[in-house]
């Protein structure tokens, strides 16, 4: 073994790279297999909502829902849903990072010859899969309580992608808060500052028409509601939009959002690691 | 024999966090092969040091060189030669003891064939073969211990680093952590560990650096340091009537000045030998016909090299109970 002195670190290679997120991820997934009581908690509140929602607003709101949802409540529901579960569980994200954190994991990681980057992707990986796992729970309850999508097996799955996608774009938002915020206390309350304003001032649960102006204006922008229209478009049908809006327009809106939270918070997330742990 | 270069060099190192000097202008270097004990109280600096010398911190000022190699140009290679054990285990609850150390290889860059080879041997070496393939929550503190500190084995470090490696585990446990320090010294591992235990440096280390207020105080070997503070001392009650007889008894069997604590009413005598000087003071006093009504080895203790070094308790110090030294002085 040399030890001559170059001017050129040592760089980890792109092969040692995958394997490292690999091997990461797996790590992070193997939590939630060995901890089987994690994934039912986070299956249990979505399902509650879907319940709850379903049977104790269904019959009022049924009334003033677009026709495309063939007067069933939960067709209207289900792609709303999907998005709310997607956001509340990318919230582990921070919650996971704040924990391996104050554990000093991520000081083991850190102090190895891996590829540093790995860290974030392999949690980012290890929790989107996680909520592919807890989506289809969801969906396989939806269908057993009455949901049918009104459009195409294709259309309906390229739906479930595209909340996959936007899952795993707040993935690296919430990791950003994991990092900033450092302690799993913390993590626990600072990811729902985000959400819960973004979730609830969205056509997730109801149309928008009834709100405020201002807020309908805040509401029919943000990325939620382009979000959960795109997927109403996709698995109802254009009817399910407003007058002028288009499906595929409403995808295009959508993918740039997730393109762009995804880049900026990368970009931010990879930074404050580096600040947050030095 | 060719000189050997120093295996952990660091010169002025300074790191601050906010207004506190964490690191003050550390130096101080080792050769490979050997144990450095790294003694301090808490919030002295030992874990900062750790963590800039294992490419987690960059130093406000400085130079560190790990292995020949310069830690802030080329931290990546760094990494490949050194092993870490923070001060909190880091091992994974729900994975077994096999699956962390396999994991921890695979981030070496090592083959999976080389990984469950190299796994399978470090499990044997740290005696948790059995246990090896049951999940971590089952085990004890000091299992998780030694599964922490024998992770990175996996990876054949040049150099490991032990933050507190004992801190909080049981004298039993504590006795198998040393046990596989030694073993990996003898295998020719250079150890670098931080302590707040004195008996602990002692016992283990070739070299001790006491670190306080972010600066190292004093360096030696653990001899040279205990002569800086005069070694054990003996104290022996004794009855007022029987004090001048006693005390003539005690300096011919010493050949040291013994002398009388008002506040505590012990006759203090220094113990060069330690047990041995115990020994000849009890035959001494025996055979003068006196039976003193208790009598105590004590061994420096962390407090006494700050005491003697700095004439000062260092703020916020609580003493750490150490169970070895405790033992030792019921048996004396
Ligand atoms: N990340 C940090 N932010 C702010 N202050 C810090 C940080 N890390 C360490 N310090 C401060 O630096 C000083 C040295 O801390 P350090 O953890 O190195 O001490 P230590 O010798 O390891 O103590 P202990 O025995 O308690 O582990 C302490 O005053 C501590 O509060
Ligand atoms: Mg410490």
């Amino acid at each position: 073994m040399s030890a001559v002195t170059t001017a050129l670190p040592s760089r980890v290679s792109l092969s040692k790279t995958v394997t490292d997120t690999v091997v990461i991820t797996r790590r992070n997934l193997l939590r939630n297999v060995r901890l089987p009581q994690l994934l039912l908690f986070a299956t249990v509140q979505p399902v509650m909502f879907l319940l709850l929602f379903n049977y104790v607003f269904g019959g009022a709101i049924g009334q003033t829902i677009p026709p495309v949802a063939g007067g069933e409540y939960i067709n209207w529901l289900m792609p709303g849903l999907l998005i709310q579960i997607s956001a509340f569980g990318a919230g582990q994200t921070a919650i996971g990072l704040t924990e391996d954190m104050s554990k000093g994991v991520i000081d083991r990681f850190r102090s190895l010859p891996m590829a540093r980057s790995a860290v974030l992707t392999g949690r980012t990986f290890a929790d989107v899969l996680r909520n592919a796992a807890v989506v289809s729970l969801m969906l396989a309850v939806g269908f057993a309580i009455g949901f049918r999508y009104q459009t195409s097996f294709p259309l309906f799955v390229a739906g479930v992608l595209l909340a996959l996608s936007f899952a795993y774009a707040l993935s690296w938002v919430m990791a950003t808060i994991g990092l900033l915020v450092h302690s799993p206390e913390a993590a626990q309350s600072a990811v729902f500052l985000p959400i819960f304003p973004l979730v609830f001032a969205s056509s997730v649960f109801l149309p928008t028409q009834t709100m405020p102006d201002w807020l309908r204006v805040f509401a029919d922008h943000q990325p939620i509601t382009v979000i959960t229209n795109a997927l109403r478009g996709l698995m109802l049908g254009e009817g399910a939009l407003l007058p002028g809006q288009t499906v595929g327009g409403q995808v295009l809106a959508s993918l740039a959002w997730i393109v762009g939270i995804t880049a900026v918070f990368a970009v931010l997330a990879v930074r404050t690691y580096r600040r947050a742990v030095s | 024999m060719a000189t050997t270069d120093p295996v952990v060099r660091v010169r002025d190192v300074v790191r601050t966090f906010g207004d506190v000097r964490a690191l003050d202008g550390v130096s101080l270097q080792f050769d490979p092969g050997i144990v450095y004990a790294l003694l301090g109280p808490n919030g002295a600096g030992k874990t900062t040091l750790i963590r800039v010398l294992t490419t987690l911190l960059r130093p406000d000022a400085g130079d560190v060189e790990v292995a020949g190699i310069d830690v802030l140009t080329d931290p990546t290679a760094v990494r490949t030669r050194i092993g870490l054990a923070g001060q909190f285990a880091a091992v994974d609850e729900y994975q077994t003891g096999r699956e962390n150390v396999e994991m921890v290889g695979r981030l070496y860059g090592l083959s999976a064939a080389d990984t469950r080879r190299r796994a399978a041997d470090v499990l044997e070496r740290i005696k948790l073969t059995e246990a090896a393939d049951r999940q971590v929550k089952t085990y004890s503190g000091g299992m998780r211990r030694r599964l922490d500190l024998a992770a990175s084995l996996v990876g054949q470090p040049q150099v490991m680093f032990l933050d507190e490696p004992t801190t909080g585990i049981d004298p039993r446990s504590r006795m198998d952590v040393w046990e596989l320090i030694e073993d990996l010294v003898a295998s020719g591992t250079t150890v670098l560990l931080t302590s707040q235990y004195l008996e602990e440096a002692d016992r283990l280390a070739d070299r001790i650096g006491v670190i306080h207020n972010g600066r190292i105080i004093t360096e030696g070997t653990s001899d040279e340091l205990k002569d800086k503070l005069g070694g054990a001392v003996l104290e022996v009650g004794i009855d007022e009537l029987d004090r001048l007889a006693a005390m003539t008894a005690l300096a011919a069997a010493t050949g040291e000045e013994p002398v009388h604590d008002q506040a505590r009413d012990r006759v203090r005598v220094p113990a060069r030998d330690g047990a041995g000087t115990l020994v000849a003071a009890v035959r001494a006093l025996d055979s003068a016909g006196i039976s003193p009504t208790d009598v105590a080895l004590h061994k420096p203790t962390l407090d006494d090299v700050f005491l003697a070094l700095t004439g000062d308790q260092p703020p916020g110090y609580e003493p750490a109970a150490d169970p070895a030294v405790a033992a030792e002085e019921r048996s004396a």
